[in-house]
């Protein structure tokens, strides 16, 4: 842990953001000869020095495979890499630390659920909820599983604030609905979703729910027993840490009955070429060589956000969401898409008369990073009739100085634009 | 001044606002529309070719300032060529665009079209440019439709969508 977290961790105090700010190189760095403003973190967030550190001690001194050799390096990654485990389990505060299983990323851990559970328990007729907000990541697996199966899909609609219509949800929980997939925060609205609820909801028809936690997981304290969610899934890469590593919560009683998703080493007991017998849990869904270096290294951006509190970083990023969602209520010719009561870090918008990939480009002729276009999202921006939108998505190192940058930026964008 | 600002200064404040030959070509032979799933630039591109010449052509769609402005000023740039100039000039405009063709150096034809010249730096919009070019020669060669994403697209490169 660097100094700045430290004193984080034991002062208990007010979020001091430039401290926190000298653990972020890339923070330091200019774009177009200005200093970079980043505000892309639900695409990726960057990574701090203690985390980055941790990358590099690894490659220099400890990398080897897992679970095979009896030698001291394959021994010391194998510690380092259940290390980890243990510490998503106690980020997500899971029962046991066989619930969670390393993926590739949010979407593999959405297709291992679709693979695993969907093809084994989901049949002809069936049918799967999903919403309206949904990355495609967490609507194409199931449209694939639809096809397959000849299954159906039904969406929960959205209001024009971006919020689902919690009876509309119920009105479609019936005798054939087995599983909802629902995001916990929606990536291009930034709607949190009432997660609880629509978990309870289902759990009182007797129906599962995934979690899409991608934008979720960086920015408050997510409690899967609390939550009481079948299947919970965040990406490494959005909560400081590398890409190429995510994570599958899923409850134990589930992961018993999947089936596996891949097959290969590392997921077996025994093979032989009449019968293989299954590793169990978490194993059996980790076959081949995993990304241990991603998955080490996601420890130490565990350690480093558990170290900050999410106390703190949610009450600084919704500070910051609030400041920046007043400064563009004041900008003539600016409108928010998505202004759900409850919202996390998010703030998509459109400049009238100028198209959002404008937008971006002389933004970042200013040094300001952000998303523009459909998000992954598509169905969401067919919603709000839009064909793409421009996105600010905040960290807990961004400043209100960077959104007094992005408001400048917008308004010389329009003054281009005339 | 930028690369972008430089860009949008002089292509933006005339044919992004008032873009030529918007609509449709009422008696058209040839039509396509082009994608970009990218960024949902769309354009619905008629021409009505008489005797191997583009007697008349149109636009109209939607999709950002550079996309818009590039597919005004084609219009513009093509009317009244033949078939075979027009292929040129979306040889000569695609070279451009990605850097291949330096305008103030190579023999060409693009005329006031080399205001695009500046897009080869900012590679995330270079499709922007390139789409209506890459319609205009699916019409001209009776290919429906064609996306930026194409897989024969020589423009072809993944970009980034998460």
């Amino acid at each position: 842990m660097t100094q700045a977290a430290m004193a984080h961790d034991t002062a208990g105090g007010r979020f001091d953001v430039e401290r926190v700010r000298i653990d972020f190189p890339i923070l330091r760095t200019e774009v177009n000869g200005k200093p970079l403003v980043y505000l892309d973190n639900a695409a990726s967030s960057q990574m701090p020095q203690p985390v980055i550190d941790r990358m590099v001690r690894y490659r220099t001194r400890e990398h080897a495979n897992i679970h095979r050799a009896v030698h001291t390096l394959s021994e010391t990654a194998t510690a380092a890499f259940e290390d980890t485990r243990g510490k998503v389990q106690r980020l997500l505060n899971a029962k046991e630390e066989r619930e969670i299983v390393f993926t590739s990323g949010t979407t593999d851990a959405i297709n291992l659920v679709m693979h695993g559970y969907g093809r084994k328990f989901i049949g002809e007729g069936d049918e799967i909820v999903v919403s309206h907000l949904e990355h495609h990541s967490n609507i194409v697996p199931w449209q694939m599983l639809c096809l397959e199966k000849g299954a159906h899909l039904k969406v929960i609609p959205v209001n024009d604030r971006g919020e689902l219509l919690f009876e509309e949800y119920e009105k479609l929980l019936g005798p054939r609905t087995r599983l909802v997939a629902v995001t916990h925060v929606s990536n291009a609205l930034g709607t949190i979703t009432p997660a609880r609820e629509i978990v309870a909801a289902a759990h009182a028809r007797g129906v599962p729910v995934l979690l899409d936690g991608a934008q979720a997981a960086p920015h408050m304290r997510v409690d899967v027993q609390a939550l009481d969610c079948d299947f919970y899934a965040f990406s490494g890469h959005k909560l400081y840490g590398p890409t190429g590593v995510g994570v599958l919560y899923a409850k134990g009683e589930h992961l018993d009955r999947m089936q596996p998703y891949k097959g290969g080493g590392d997921m077996i007991l025994s093979v032989t070429f009449e019968h293989t017998e299954y590793n169990v849990p978490p194993h059996k869904f980790e076959a081949g060589t995993p990304p241990i270096e991603q998955v080490i290294v996601l420890g130490a951006a565990v350690d480093y956000v558990t170290a900050l509190g999410f106390e703190r970083i949610g009450a600084h990023e919704t500070d910051l969401l609030d400041y920046a969602t007043t400064e563009f209520n004041r900008l003539p010719g600016v409108r928010i898409i998505g202004t759900a009561e409850r919202k996390a870090a998010v703030l998509s918008f459109e400049v009238k008369g100028v198209h959002p990939h404008d937008v971006g480009t002389l933004l970042n002729e200013e040094g300001v990073a952000i998303r523009t276009g459909h998000h992954c999202a598509q169905p969401v921006m067919k919603r709000f009739a839009v064909p793409a939108t421009a996105r600010a998505s905040f960290a807990f190192y961004n400043t209100a100085a960077e959104i007094d940058a992005l408001v400048a930026a917008v308004k010389k964008a329009q003054k281009v634009f005339g | 001044m930028s690369a972008a600002n430089q860009l949008y200064q002089e292509v933006i404040l005339d044919h992004n606002r008032k873009p030529r030959n918007w609509g449709a070509v009422a008696d058209a032979n040839r039509r396509a529309e082009g994608h970009n799933p990218l960024c949902g630039d769309h354009i619905k591109l008629t021409l009505k070719v008489e005797d191997g010449r583009i007697a008349a052509v149109a636009f109209e769609g939607e999709g950002c300032a550079i996309c818009k402005a590039s597919s005004s000023m084609m219009t513009t740039g093509v009317k009244g060529r033949t078939q075979a100039e027009a292929e040129q000039l979306v040889q000569e405009f695609r070279d451009m665009a990605t850097g291949k063709l330096d305008p103030a150096a190579g023999r060409h034809h693009l005329g006031r079209l080399t205001v695009f010249a500046g897009v080869r730096d900012l590679p995330s919009r270079v499709k922007c440019a390139i789409l209506p070019w890459h319609t205009l020669h699916a019409a001209l060669n009776s290919i429906a439709s064609t996306s930026t994403e194409a897989d024969a697209d020589p423009m072809h490169a993944p970009l980034g969508n998460a």
